[in-house]
């Protein structure tokens, strides 16, 4: 999704050090690293995908960002990004509050499960959705956490953190996410982009 | 063995002031380089070996009529592509493939040094080896590459000249010698020095060779270079030559024949002291201490990119262990990469043809160089 690394390289300040925490097999590394005038490392637990990284020039640690973000001082990094992978780890909280710790700021990106879609799969089929965003079934998904926009920004409340901007990416649009259209952009957007804050 | 034909040796003027606290100077340093080195300088690459290395890392091996022993990794469109890069290796002092070493003769005595050698380090090893940078005129190398012991060396080398490498590559190694890695050289070293015909380390005067301490150091220390499972699968209980157990001590077991021929072959190219003398150095390895207890201290003056590379069934230097020197560097913000690669050829991966592991090193170097 080509129009998601722009709007996270226009979050991005230059002369920035950045970490992207499960950066898969580096694209959006290589994009923000073309585009931008920035410091940027990567972290993923595939070694088949950090070997492509490492084809790419791009430096990369293996490892678990459960785990092993613990290595890095606080502010270690200006920003921190997250790209559609929040879902997927088996404690979020601990995920969240490690990436602003590691960085002064993080960029969290996530796959809306409020979007009408999904919610019309749920309802008229009754089994767990499956969409083009979501390609995975209910046993064999990575994806174990998922949530909507409207419950990250609960999220933001309950354990305690600033979202500073918050985008809302519908039909290749880009759109603020305010308190009065949050419901409206929980329908109808496929994701969800979050600068945030401690 | 006629080695001084194809040796090459760098004679090394300057005082080495040794951890030891002795001095040394006019010693040799062997060493061999392959490929060419560019008009610029910027492509020179050293090579460290590890405890029973050369110089000789790849094609023919002129003394032993071997394979060098790091053929997989080195050469034309290999991972160190010798088309491109300009690798330079030497014997570490204390060696036996031609640098200062043990063998030698002590001019005071006129008879071999054995253990009046100074104890050597892997820093006082390091420290020999950056005269080949003046030697060759290089300001500054394109990387730095060793796995096990040659890894410890490329850690030391970096720590000590932060601004001579672009590039640092520590293999399947450690920043400091565990209790277990220091008990299995202990094991080797006692073996040697428990044959009779060690003498003291006398032995090249009374004509005698330690060869069956020697071989028994070898084999005890081969078995810590596999794991269970490559053995396993490789050996498994299969027998040698033969239809059922003989009921006695001969090498019933292939396992055991092939041991038994790891230690014989050993003794014919390798020097009984200096193994004592290198296994010294890297038990007494600990990059930490160095700077009071802080690794990452070791690394603060370097803005080299770092690349740390370990294997899953590696179980004397285990992935954690090259972890920690990762954690060490990204506690400084150093620029360092990491992967593990997935093996059951335990710590001999790095030796061995592991396609994971070769692309690695491959892409890495290729596209650092582009930088």
């Amino acid at each position: 999704m080509k129009l998601e690394f722009k709007i996270i390289a226009d979050l991005l300040e230059e002369n920035t050090r950045i970490l992207d925490v499960g950066c898969d097999d580096g694209t959006l590394m290589e994009f923000l690293k073309k585009n931008k005038d920035i410091d940027i490392r990567g972290i993923e637990i595939s070694k088949k995908k950090v070997q492509i990284c490492i084809s790419k020039g791009l430096t990369v640690l293996e490892g678990n960002a459960e785990f092993d973000l613990k290595q890095f001082p606080e502010n270690s990094f200006d920003y921190v990004v997250l790209g559609q992978t929040l879902q997927a780890f088996v404690n979020p909280e601990i995920v969240i509050k490690e990436l602003l710790r590691v960085g002064k700021k993080a960029i969290v990106t996530i796959p809306n499960f409020g979007h009408w879609k999904v919610r019309l799969n749920l309802l008229t089929q009754g089994t767990m959705p499956v969409t083009k965003t979501l390609p995975n079934d209910w046993y064999n998904t990575p994806n174990i956490h998922m949530c909507t926009i409207k419950d990250f920004v609960k999220f933001s409340k309950t354990i305690n953190f600033k979202i500073y901007k918050s985008l809302a990416l519908t039909n290749k649009n880009v759109s603020n996410i305010n308190s009065s259209n949050l419901s409206l952009k929980n329908l109808f957007a496929e994701l969800g982009i979050f600068l945030i804050e401690k | 063995m006629n080695l001084k034909e194809h040796i090459k040796t760098l004679l090394i003027e300057k005082p080495l002031k040794l951890d030891c606290g002795q001095t040394i100077n006019n010693f040799p340093l062997a060493y061999e380089t392959y490929g060419e080195l560019n008009k610029s300088k910027d492509n020179a690459v050293l090579v460290f070996h590890a405890l029973t290395g050369d110089q000789f890392v790849t094609g023919k091996n002129p003394i032993t009529k071997k394979d060098g022993w790091w053929t997989y990794a080195v050469g034309p469109n290999k991972s160190i592509d010798t088309n491109k890069y300009f690798v330079i290796c030497a014997n570490v002092i204390g060696g036996c493939m031609g640098s200062f070493g043990p063998s030698h003769k002590n001019p005071k005595t006129n008879k071999t040094y054995g253990t009046d050698f100074p104890v050597i380090t892997i820093n006082d090893m390091v420290n020999a080896q950056i005269n080949l940078l003046d030697h060759f005129g290089i300001k500054k190398l394109f990387s730095v590459i060793g796995g096990s012991m040659g890894g410890m060396q490329v850690l030391q080398f970096v720590s000590n000249f932060p601004d001579k490498v672009k590039t640092v590559i520590p293999i399947a190694c450690t920043s400091s010698h565990s209790a277990q890695n220091i008990a299995f050289n202990e094991l080797g070293r006692q073996a040697i020095t428990a044959d009779h015909n060690w003498s003291k380390g006398e032995y090249s005067s009374k004509d005698t060779v330690p060869d069956k301490g020697l071989a028994v150091a070898r084999m005890a220390a081969h078995i810590t270079y596999l794991s269970k499972k490559g053995l396993q699968e490789k050996f498994g209980r299969k027998l040698q030559e033969r239809d059922d157990l003989k009921f006695g001590f001969d090498a019933d077991f292939q396992i055991e024949s092939y041991l038994r021929y790891q230690g014989s072959v050993f003794v014919d190219r390798f020097d009984a002291n200096s193994y004592l003398y290198i296994t010294r150095a890297m038990d007494y390895f600990d990059l930490a201490k160095q700077f009071k207890g802080n690794l990452s201290n070791a690394f603060i003056k370097t803005s080299a990119k770092f690349f740390v590379i370990s294997f899953t069934s590696d179980w004397l230097y285990p992935t954690q262990e090259n972890k920690d020197i990762v954690i060490a560097l990204n506690a400084i913000g150093a620029n360092v990469g990491f992967v593990e690669i997935e093996s059951d050829k335990g710590h001999d991966s790095f030796l061995l043809d592991v396609p994971d592991f070769l692309n690695a090193l491959k892409n890495f170097l290729d596209q650092s160089y582009k930088e």
